[in-house]
């Protein structure tokens, strides 16, 4: 299974999921740089964390006209796999591949520490390995990760079954006590209707080896791995 | 020329965390009075155009299109021809 990991100017987490993928799912990946104009023979495509274009004007809102959108829009309409982590999935936000919009953390703080969140379906091709309403503890670093989307759309999410992971606290428990940054029901990470693109705040790279205070990070890599041998 | 000043603001309906603490700074002045405080954006954009109806038609566009998001902001602009010896 080839993976591509796109490279934005001011993406900083690429190398981590480049390592992630080669090291500890053992697959060929390719790093893919801004510019090019065409995504060639691969399987998924991972956007990854950052601050492409420093985040001016919005998070994610000048990466989305990079050259390399237009492929990736025709790869994702075709049913490819994209994934896009903290940057990555505000770049899905403004190119319209996600519904919804990142506002600035509720407290105005950057946030980075490790949280949990729920396993909302694992009827994805992203969440296939986890068990029911498991608990994951994956870290976030952001300083926009207020997810919002208005009430139609939050009942459309929930109805599609959508929204893959809610922060939670170490039990389960949804609510706003474990809700970091104010994001509307407690989204960390949905999917499109199709359920082939996921975004998600948390940074599932950073928590795929033990060494690294979890490694619940690696079942989302490792269920698109699954999901893609067993087609 | 033409200028333009563009106003990006948050909808009415989504909370604005920033506005809400320049509030509490300036209750904390004394300010008893501010009532509410909202954020927004100001970007000025000169144009190399001489028609006022064709400069709104571009704004309008790049609003739309890029400056802002139609999901969470509202835009508004002013444009004025530029005096030629403010050019």
């Amino acid at each position: 299974m080839k993976f591509g990991v796109v490279v934005f100017p001011g993406s900083n987490c690429e190398e981590d999921c480049f390592y992630v993928i080669k090291e500890i799912l053992a697959q060929p990946a390719e790093r893919i740089w801004h510019k090019q104009t065409a995504l060639d023979n691969f399987d998924c495509i991972v956007l990854p964390g950052g601050f492409s274009y420093g985040d001016y004007l919005r998070t994610g809102a000048i990466a989305r006209f990079s050259p390399i959108m237009k492929p990736l829009v025709d790869f994702a309409h075709k049913g490819g796999i994209v994934i896009g982590i903290c940057n990555g999935f505000q770049i899905l936000l403004e190119s319209g591949l996600l519904p919804g919009a990142m506002l600035r953390n509720k407290e105005l703080h950057f946030i980075c520490k490790y949280v949990h969140i729920k396993t909302e379906n694992i009827n994805t091709l992203f969440t296939n390995l986890c068990s029911s309403s498991q608990v994951l503890k994956i870290p976030i670093a952001h300083n926009e990760g207020n997810y919002y989307i208005d009430e139609q759309g939050l009942k459309s999410l929930e109805k599609n079954r959508q929204i893959v992971f809610r922060y939670c606290s170490p039990k389960g428990e949804i609510n706003k006590e474990f809700n970091p940054n104010g994001a509307i029901a407690n989204i960390a990470g949905i999917v499109n209707k199709e359920g082939n693109i996921l975004g998600m705040m948390p940074h599932p790279e950073r928590s795929s080896e033990i060494e690294l205070g979890s490694e619940d990070g690696r079942l989302i890599f490792k269920s698109i791995l699954k999901w893609t041998e067993s087609k | 020329m033409i200028e333009a000043e563009i106003y990006i603001t948050l909808k009415k309906t989504v909370a604005d965390p920033q506005g809400l603490t320049v509030k509490h700074a300036l209750e904390s002045l004394g300010y008893k009075e501010a009532e509410q405080v909202r954020m927004g954006k100001l970007i000025t954009i000169r144009l190399n155009l001489k028609n006022k109806e064709e400069a709104e038609g571009k704004i309008d566009e790049m609003c739309r299109k890029l400056l802002a998001n139609p999901i969470i902001e509202d835009y508004s602009f002013n444009i004025r021809c530029l005096p030629t010896d403010l050019q």
